[in-house]
């Protein structure tokens, strides 16, 4: 690390006049600092700031995915072809949908399970890593196996329906059993998570606040509604923004779902995410992908600025 | 929101002696008891959620004819180390298992080593622009690193790292979250004036890194590092752009297996139970502690 040599203090400085013999000795503990970021910085910046900047410079002209050195100047015209690709928004509309499918469901049952699990129970830390552990697969993993229970001919959930006497469902070309399917996983996986982070908020919630709200005759759901839910307020805003990130950018579901980057026969649940990827890495246009890289980015800014706005005319309704 | 840090992990320290006297209930803690409806619930919401890992057991101990039976098995079969050569066959498994053991230890190692540097500066050191780096540092945090993949794609194809193993690790090295992680840690858990007593005695900073920052931030590497080895190991995105089906990581070869023309499922079961299997012994081995690293770096978002 080429820090060692300048960081180093004068260990012993000479007897004399002290000032100059410090000065250099200052300079050092001045700079000793970024000498610490450096590394980090210097990564950060090649290989995390400059692409998502260079993305909107790339997404102004044509490149193709075979000579991508090459880049000819397009002005905006990626970006209105965009605008008049039915397919994009087809995807846009499906990561809307799939968005609200699987984040809504998600963040409500991870704050019941959270609930309960602040409960004293015996076994809660068996019950919190049993709850994590979908969060410990990947992606593919995680597709794969769903994919198979949702199988339309041999899939078990179509048994457990049929030998209940429902009609089985297809759960692949039916557009809303397939954006469904789809949400499911991305349910299964980040439950727990979120229940835990939701656990710590609540343990951070003052005990004394539920004894008294009980001495006041509050009933438990009376206490969840009037001293759990508001107390929580900044984490469910913070799991609010994160999961809706994450559901602007699905990619590894819908591609694995049936295994094709077109997102089902009839693009039914196509996300941006894999419209991005199928516009560079199957069409080759890779200028293309980095317009929708703008398109969805806007859109995170958009959506990360609206909840603000919620929380903010949230917080002042309720003083 | 900084007590819930140290909370955290006391609290699941004290767990095993629930049977302490209800009167002692004090803050933080919960004053309500589980019903049996709490326990009923939770159960269910277990079984919920072990139940994919079980069935992955199951098909991919069957035979692909006995998964397609009008009556589907519900229990381990005998096929399951004939599945699990199959899918070694078929995708480079085994080459995946070593590719992304590579690039998990390698980017940890990074992440863990960058973060814990530059956390250590943005907790205890003054210099100039700090405030200003480590709100473009958080600010970050919410941009999807994907939204970078084109240019990041181009720069890989230009030196020449396309289809190589330095392609998914050198843009993984370090993390923001990592960093954010760490100071918020170190923030807490290393008193100023330790670090002032070693200025005293005159040494380096980076000696007061090496013999008094590093021992203090053990623990929180400890769970940055299970954190970004679990990540690095379930990454997707990144490595299916950059690398190909002949040199895969477990994720892109767990791609490829799913995507033959016609997918034996029984193979493709196993082939996922192989490359779920690590990070589950980790989790079986750790859950605890990962459990409580989740609660305390989430908590400050």
């Amino acid at each position: 690390m080429a820090l060692s040599s300048t960081a180093r203090l004068p260990a012993a400085p000479p007897a004399g006049p002290a000032s100059p013999a410090r000065r250099p000795g200052r300079l050092r503990r001045r700079i000793a600092p970024y000498g610490f970021l450096a590394p980090f910085f210097g990564l950060f910046a090649a290989f995390g700031l400059f692409p998502l900047l260079y993305t909107a410079w790339v997404s102004l002209h044509r490149v193709e995915l075979q000579t991508s050195d090459r880049m000819d100047w397009l002005g905006f015209q990626n970006y209105t072809r965009l605008l008049s690709d039915p397919f994009f928004w087809n995807a846009l509309r499906n990561t809307f949908t799939i968005g609200v499918l699987s984040t809504v469901p998600q963040l409500l049952m991870a704050l019941g399970l959270a609930h309960l699990l602040n409960y004293r129970l015996r076994g809660r830390t068996f019950f919190r890593v049993a709850m994590l552990m979908p969060y410990a697969t990947s992606v593919a993993a995680a597709t794969l196996v769903f994919a198979q229970l949702f199988g339309r001919d041999y899939g078990l959930i179509n048994w457990v329906l049929s030998s209940l006497g429902v009609h089985p469902v297809d759960w692949q070309a039916n557009t809303w059993a397939s954006q469904f399917g789809v949400s499911a996983i991305v349910t299964w996986r980040w439950t727990g998570y979120n229940a835990l982070i939701y656990l710590a908020g609540m343990q951070s919630i003052p005990g004394e606040l539920y004894e008294s709200a009980a001495v006041d005759g509050a009933s438990r759901w009376q206490q969840f509604r009037h001293v759990t839910v508001p107390g929580l307020r900044p984490t469910i805003v913070f799991t609010v923004v994160v999961s809706t990130i994450g559901a602007t950018q699905l990619f590894g579901e819908p591609l694995l779902y049936e295994g094709n980057s077109g997102g089902g026969i009839s693009h039914q649940y196509q996300t941006l995410g894999l419209y991005l990827y199928e516009q560079g890495w199957t069409f080759f246009h890779l200028g293309r992908a980095a317009a929708v890289a703008w398109v969805m980015f806007l859109l995170i800014v958009l959506l990360a600025l609206l909840n603000a706005a919620i929380a903010a005319r949230r917080n002042r309704t309720d003083r | 929101m900084t007590h819930v840090t140290t909370q955290a992990p006391a609290e699941s320290v004290a767990a095993p002696r629930s049977s302490a006297p209800r009167s002692s209930a004090r803050r933080a803690r919960s004053p309500l008891h589980g019903g049996p409806l709490a326990y009923a619930v939770l159960i269910g919401a277990t079984l919920l959620a072990v139940f994919p890992f079980y069935w992955t057991l199951v098909a991919a101990s069957r035979s692909n004819s006995e998964l397609s039976a009008a009556t589907p098995a519900l229990t381990p079969g005998p096929n399951l180390f004939h599945n699990i050569g199959e899918a070694l066959q078929q995708a480079e498994i085994g080459k995946a298992l070593l590719n992304s053991l590579i690039v998990s230890s390698v980017v940890t190692a990074g992440v863990v080593l960058s973060s814990t540097l530059a956390g250590f500066a943005f907790a205890k050191l003054r210099f100039r622009g700090r405030g200003a780096l480590l709100a473009l540092t958080v600010g970050t945090m919410m941009i999807p690193p994907q939204l970078g993949v084109i240019p990041l794609f181009m720069v890989i194809v230009k030196l020449d790292l396309q289809n190589k193993l330095p392609s998914v690790i050198l843009p993984s090295l370090v993390s923001a979250f990592g960093v954010f992680f760490m100071r918020q840690y170190l923030v807490q858990a290393l008193p100023d004036e330790l670090v002032e007593a070693g200025r005293m005695d005159g040494a380096s900073l980076l000696r007061i890194f090496r013999s008094i920052v590093l021992p203090v931030a053990r623990p929180g590497m400890a769970v940055l590092g299970m954190l970004t080895f679990m990540a690095t190991w379930n990454d997707f995105f990144w490595p299916i752009v950059a690398l190909s089906s002949q040199n895969p990581t477990v994720q892109v070869a767990l791609k490829s297996l799913g995507q033959g023309y016609v997918p034996d499922q029984s193979v493709v079961m196993a082939g996922t139970l192989i490359g779920t299997l690590p990070v589950l012994v980790v989790f079986a081995l750790l859950g605890r502690q990962i459990v409580g690293g989740i609660m305390q770096g989430a908590v400050k978002g």
